[in-house]
């Protein structure tokens, strides 16, 4: 039994390796792309619209109001990085019931290149938005002595990210494999339909926290705002 | 008992007790909360929509404990580093 795709080892050549999980990665990389550029290829503004147009119309919009409700800003500015995290992590664990699928998300390298990503912008969209020193004043509020735990705070909060998605799409398709074994009539269908939602919710969840982690790295600046106001 | 009965053995029950009592805390957790978002819903139904998407965050917050468990007695079975060693000396 395989704990990750990653050790399905497709193509080696030299230090190039192709393990399952690159090549899972692209193809829902070139889905997705493909798929929008389908879909925005001949929009329309008028009152009637294809019903890919709308699916799309809905989703972004779906999207827009609830970065706009976690953030309590203006979503657009969010909008690309996380539209982008939930839509490809949505997509990548909604595959998983396409046989032969393995989710990239349930390797452990993708969902720390995605908790990386987060960790990095952060502070990214933090200094975009009130400068670096007064960015780099958060650290240490209320008291100089929070230094240490708020470093902390941000470590363990991305490798909770990483591991928290990691650990649901691979105990996903565990029990499906285990269950497999045990009782192979009915109860893995039931499983794997739990795993949509499952997959669903994760995805949701990455994509709030992330807009939560975002939003409290701006929030502090724009209350000492109105202080001073 | 040589070396490598004795580490499969210990990180089979290890790994039964480390998912055993490490699902019991984030059940009893998920419970409180699921409970008293029910009650929630129930004194304020226009405030559901807010409710619900606190409560799957901090769900998953708390889940998170249970899957470090899980991850941990999976890698313990699965992929464990001192089986691995000792099988090498064994072997080579």
């Amino acid at each position: 039994m395989q704990l990750s795709p990653d050790s399905t080892i497709l193509f080696q050549y030299g230090f190039l390796t192709l393990n399952a999980t690159i090549l899972f990665t692209w193809m829902v990389m070139g889905l997705l792309v493909l798929g929008s550029w389908l879909v925005t290829r001949k929009l329309s503004t008028g009152s009637v619209i294809s019903r890919r147009q709308n699916f799309l119309e809905s989703v972004v919009s779906m999207i827009l109001g609830q970065i706009g409700d976690v953030t309590r800003q203006d979503p657009k500015r969010f909008l690309p990085f996380l539209g982008t995290i939930f839509i490809f992590v949505a997509a990548s664990n909604l595959l998983s019931v396409v046989p032969g699928f393995k989710p990239p998300t349930g390797s452990l390298s993708t969902t720390a290149a995605l908790a990386l990503c987060v960790l990095v912008a952060v502070p990214a969209y933090g200094i975009a938005d009130s400068g670096l020193g007064e960015y780099l004043k958060n650290y240490i509020r209320p008291t100089p002595m929070m230094l240490p735990f708020n470093i902390t705070g941000e470590i363990s909060r991305t490798l909770a990210l990483a591991v928290r998605l990691f650990g649901n799409v691979m105990s996903g398709s565990m029990i499906g494999g285990i269950l497999l074994a045990i009782a192979p009539l009915i109860f893995p269908v039931i499983m794997q339909l739990l795993g949509l939602l499952t997959g669903i919710v994760q995805a949701y969840i990455f994509a709030i926290l992330a807009g939560v982690y975002i939003a409290a790295g701006l929030k502090i600046h724009e209350e000492i705002v109105q202080v001073k106001r | 008992m040589d070396s490598l009965t004795f580490i499969a053995v210990a990180s089979i029950i290890s790994a039964g007790l480390c998912i055993g009592i490490g699902a019991i805390g984030p059940a009893l957790g998920e419970g409180r909360a699921l409970a008293q978002a029910l009650s929630s819903i129930a004194q304020q139904p226009d405030e559901t929509n807010t409710i619900t998407r606190t409560l799957f965050v901090g769900l998953a917050m708390v889940e998170s404990t249970a899957i470090y468990c899980f991850v941990v007695s999976m890698i313990l079975i699965f992929a464990n580093p001192f089986w691995n060693y000792f099988l090498s000396k064994v072997g080579g």
